[in-house]
């Protein structure tokens, strides 16, 4: 970090670019945390009260828990996954509001 | 096989600590790991004597259920991706504690995530030094004295010795290639044991499940009986018990302090979140194969064999598939495993309380000397050291790892997760709410698990039914962090540097860059 001036933070954060940007990450962050909670949670609920349930050979002799528990992992690769496309296009926007506030 | 790791990360230690040059040196390496190096790492951190040991030996005594614990280690990550990982990179210099001292008052809030910090690094470590002692003194049998109390305390200072060498000296950057070596030699160890156990089904998938779904053991009362080890409950007979402690995985996380440190050591924040991606691939990748490893011990070995010595379940199995030679190499995994865990954890320490505590509540901000805050984090992680040796050894071999270690996530779950949320994403947020959050969260969870089934009490004088309070202690982290803002009345200064923690936490201006060599 070198500023030559230290940059006017507030007039950066009054800029509409970087209040559509917060806006754009609330948008994509809030709903996708609130969805893998949910799904993890669904998944600790049915083990939890609903074994029976899940106890049902789906696959062969794998059951339904097991197989839940592992789509668990693959809805975190994905999630991880669509977090880098994402996170990539608001480093640009990020990127642009900047150089447009002479930074 | 034990001495070549040994001598291998000594020898890293002497090159880093001759690079070691000034607090960004030490503390953050620099800045200068790349991003499947810190993924590495970060995963390296993670991945304890507690996972590879520790849900291994639940999956081969209790099945499904303690695959759960895989699931919920994993899943986690993606609060550390969304929530946490990129405004700490971009709005903090050494530790967690800088996010939080951003805009508020910055000595009693430092001193108090310091305190936090020191809590759950403490419980942690000394969850692994316990695990240490009684895979040594497992691993060393034959040795007559190793067998008594002797052997235990033994190898506990053993290990205690080892890791206060390598961060004494070496400093982060040591203690990170301490751990990527150590994921490496966990994953290709994991996975040839995986395609052992697979080998012994004919390679067929079909079989394994099979296999799994009818095991002979035997029950309680003495019979014998053939379980479906994929059916849940057999661990936890309380649902709430699994939400409780899915809640504590996957919140606290994000809170522990030594993962959040690593983020440091990187040069920005995209490398730092696609090191977590990196970290989550690799982690991912070793909590699936635990279903190979610790279903197969089960299959294998079987659970009545297993239940008496759960933790070396995995190594067993290694002794069982692939002979001594292989069953040395998973003891050396193991134990390079906590090795490796452990001085991640004294590194994150001493940090806090040489950069935090003793710079910034003691000297106001300001090193008195250059030099001396280096100084003094050598001096905090001896004394840690010592002190978790000195605990390790009192507490002694019978303590309870998984309760250890459920009190370090609960702990940052509780406490400091609320704070570092509020921090950057509420502008009313002040340094009443951080401290009642940081406290509150800290002395409820604390509190709740010392009256809990495995707290002081015992079972049957337990007030709280549960073993990990997390269902109970974050909802009250989070609220106390609330009221303390409501009482604490507005706070102009922490309003106004509002707009600059957001800049910088959102667009990554100003972050510290990394060092030039």
């Amino acid at each position: 970090m070198n500023p030559t001036r230290e940059p006017n933070w507030s007039s950066i954060a009054a800029m509409p670019e970087f209040q559509a940007l917060l806006r754009a990450k609330r948008r994509f962050v809030i709903p996708c945390c609130v969805f893998f909670t949910l799904y993890y949670l669904a998944f600790l609920i049915l083990v939890g009260w609903h074994a029976g349930l899940l106890s049902k050979p789906v696959l062969g002799k794998v059951n339904g828990a097991y197989l839940f528990a592992l789509s668990q992992f693959f809805m975190t690769w994905i999630m991880a996954y669509i977090y880098m496309y994402k996170a990539n296009q608001f480093d640009k926007a990020a990127a642009d509001l900047l150089r447009k506030a002479g930074l | 096989m034990f001495l070549l790791f040994v001598v291998a990360t000594l020898a890293i230690t002497f090159v880093s600590a001759r690079k070691n040059t000034g607090s960004s040196a030490y503390f953050a390496a620099g800045r200068s790991i790349t991003a499947w190096q810190n993924g590495l790492a970060v995963a390296g951190d993670y991945m304890s004597a507690a996972s590879f040991l520790g849900i291994a030996g639940m999956i081969a005594c209790f099945g499904f259920d303690g695959f759960m614990y895989s699931v919920g280690f994993l899943v986690a990550y993606l609060t550390v991706l969304y929530v946490v990982a990129e405004p700490l990179r971009n709005s903090g210099k050494y530790t967690m504690a800088d996010v939080l001292a951003y805009r508020l008052k910055p000595r009693p809030v430092r001193a108090m995530a310091s305190l936090n910090t020191l809590c759950v690094s403490l419980f942690y470590m000394i969850a692994q030094m316990v695990g240490a002692g009684v895979l040594i003194q497992k691993l060393m049998h034959d040795i007559p004295f190793m067998q008594e109390t002797m052997g235990y305390n033994l190898s506990v200072c053993g290990v205690g010795v080892m890791m206060i060498i390598y961060v004494v000296f070496g400093g982060m950057l040591a203690t990170t290639w301490v751990q990527i070596i150590k994921a490496i030699l966990l994953i290709s160890g994991s996975l040839f044991l995986s395609i052992l156990v697979l080998r012994k089904f004919d390679y067929s998938f079909v079989q394994f499940f099979d296999a799994i779904t009818q095991i002979k053991m035997t029950a309680a009362d003495g019979q014998q009986v053939v379980k479906n080890f994929l059916d849940p409950g057999m661990k936890f007979k309380n649902p709430w018990e699994s939400v409780s402690l899915g809640a504590a995985l996957l919140f606290g996380t994000a809170g522990l302090p030594h993962i959040l440190i690593r983020f440091y050591t990187v040069p920005d924040a995209k490398t730092a979140r696609s090191s977590v991606v990196w970290a989550m691939w690799i982690i991912g990748g070793f909590y699936i194969m635990t279903t190979f490893f610790g279903f197969g011990a089960a299959a294998l070995i079987g659970p009545d064999v297993t239940n008496p010595n759960p933790n070396m379940s995995a190594p067993m199995l290694a002794q069982l598939l692939g002979g001594e030679f292989f069953f040395a190499f998973i003891c050396a995994v193991a134990f390079a495993t906590i090795l490796a865990v452990v001085a991640g954890l004294t590194i994150s320490a001493s940090t806090s309380f040489a950069h935090d505590f003793y710079s910034n509540v003691i000297h106001h901000g300001k090193e008195p000397r250059p030099g001396m805050e280096v100084k003094v984090a050598r001096i905090t992680a001896f004394s840690i050291g010592a002190l978790s040796i000195v605990l390790a050894i009192l507490l002694g071999p019978k303590v309870n790892v998984a309760f250890l270690v459920g009190l370090a996530f609960a702990v940052a779950a509780s406490a400091n997760l609320p704070a570092i949320i509020f921090s950057v994403f509420w502008k009313r947020f002040n340094t009443t709410g951080a401290l009642f959050g940081l406290g509150g969260g800290l002395v409820s969870s604390l509190g709740l698990i010392l009256v809990s089934p495995v707290g002081m009490f015992g079972k049957e004088g337990a007030w709280f039914p549960l073993e990990n309070p997390g269902i109970v202690s974050i909802p009250l982290g989070f609220l106390f962090a609330i009221i303390g803002t409501m009482l604490g009345g507005r706070e102009a200064n922490a309003e106004a540097k509002f707009d600059e923690l957001s800049v910088r936490s959102h667009t990554g201006l100003g972050a510290e860059k990394a060092s030039s060599h």
